[in-house]
């Protein structure tokens, strides 16, 4: 199974996310944010970092790079797409994903192990998880608010489509507390925190961000 | 040529931590006037003429990428000529 991991000039965790991949039992692609080319692959992750150096908003050039007109079109079609952190933020710019993040409101870049709940245990990447369940995983962010309009976070909780939440602190006044979600479809997530920093035992906050990883393979596998 | 200015500010429901961390700074400075501070961006776009056309245009653009309409509201106006 290839998973393609886009890499956008000032992307950071493009590597990290690579190696998760590959420990998660898949082949990971490097995609370049120039080519109009997903090289085949089965699922796209698009890393943290930051994108064009974050200038106009988290993501709002990154959409527009030539390789999105692919990822766009292929998660339309139904590929998983995850999206880490500036990841998030891309998907959110790019109108797959609701709402949008803004400035943490204490307004200082937090950078801890974070607590989540996995609320949605059903989409693409998160089959390997269990619904209620909680996991630890660094979240590093300075722009990591998600907010939308009510009537978005009502639908968003109505449908399921919350699939993480932050447990114990919030920590960057996301509403409702919401770190991460999908489409309607499931094969699309974004999430703040950041799985592929936690795959190793050697490094990070344990292993607790692998089941995203083996999640999205699995859900390739039963297709 | 003429200057389109494009006015992005965020929405008034949407928290807005720059223009806060500003207005927390003002009275360190002896500044008490002030009771609250919104921060947005101003674009200054450079066109051969400001036309209906290119302004639909700029309305485009200004929805597109300029702004985020999810956070955002923008305002387009024709700066005068000098």
């Amino acid at each position: 199974m290839k998973v393609g991991v886009v890499t956008f000039p000032g992307s950071l965790d493009d590597t990290d996310a690579q190696r998760a991949v590959r420990l998660a039992g898949g082949e990971a692609v490097a995609l370049w944010h120039g080519d109009h080319d997903l090289q085949g692959v089965d699922a796209v992750i698009l890393p943290g970092g930051f994108s064009y150096g974050d200038y106009l908003r988290c993501g709002a050039i990154a959409r527009f790079a030539p390789v999105m007109t692919e990822v766009v079109a292929a998660a339309q079609g139904g590929m998983p797409v995850l999206g880490i952190c500036n990841g998030f933020q891309i998907l959110c710019e790019s109108h797959l994903l609701p709402g949008a993040l803004i400035r943490n409101d204490h307004r200082t870049f937090i950078c801890r192990d974070q607590t989540l709940r996995v609320e949605n245990a059903s989409t693409a990447w998160t089959s390997d998880l269990s619904a209620g369940q909680e996991i630890v995983v660094p979240l590093k962010n300075g722009e990591g608010g998600f907010v939308a309009d009510e009537d978005t976070l009502d639908r968003l909780e109505g449908e399921g489509q919350v699939v993480f939440r932050y447990v114990d602190v919030n920590p960057n006044g996301s509403l409702r507390d919401i770190a991460g979600i999908t489409n309607e479809r499931g094969n699309v997530v974004g999430l703040m925190p950041h799985p592929e920093h936690a795959v190793e035992d050697l490094t990070g906050s344990g292993t607790d961000g692998l089941a995203l990883f083996t999640s999205g393979l699995a859900a390739l596998a039963s297709r | 040529m003429a200057r389109v200015i494009v006015d992005v500010m965020p929405k008034p429901e949407i928290l807005d931590p720059q223009g806060k961390a500003v207005h927390g700074a003002l009275p360190r400075l002896g500044f008490t006037a002030v009771s609250d501070v919104r921060q947005g961006k101003r674009f200054e776009l450079e066109v051969a003429e400001a036309d209906e056309a290119t302004l639909a245009e700029i309305h485009q653009m200004a929805e597109t990428l300029l702004s985020n309409p999810v956070i955002e509201d923008y305002a387009v106006r024709v700066e005068a000529a000098e």
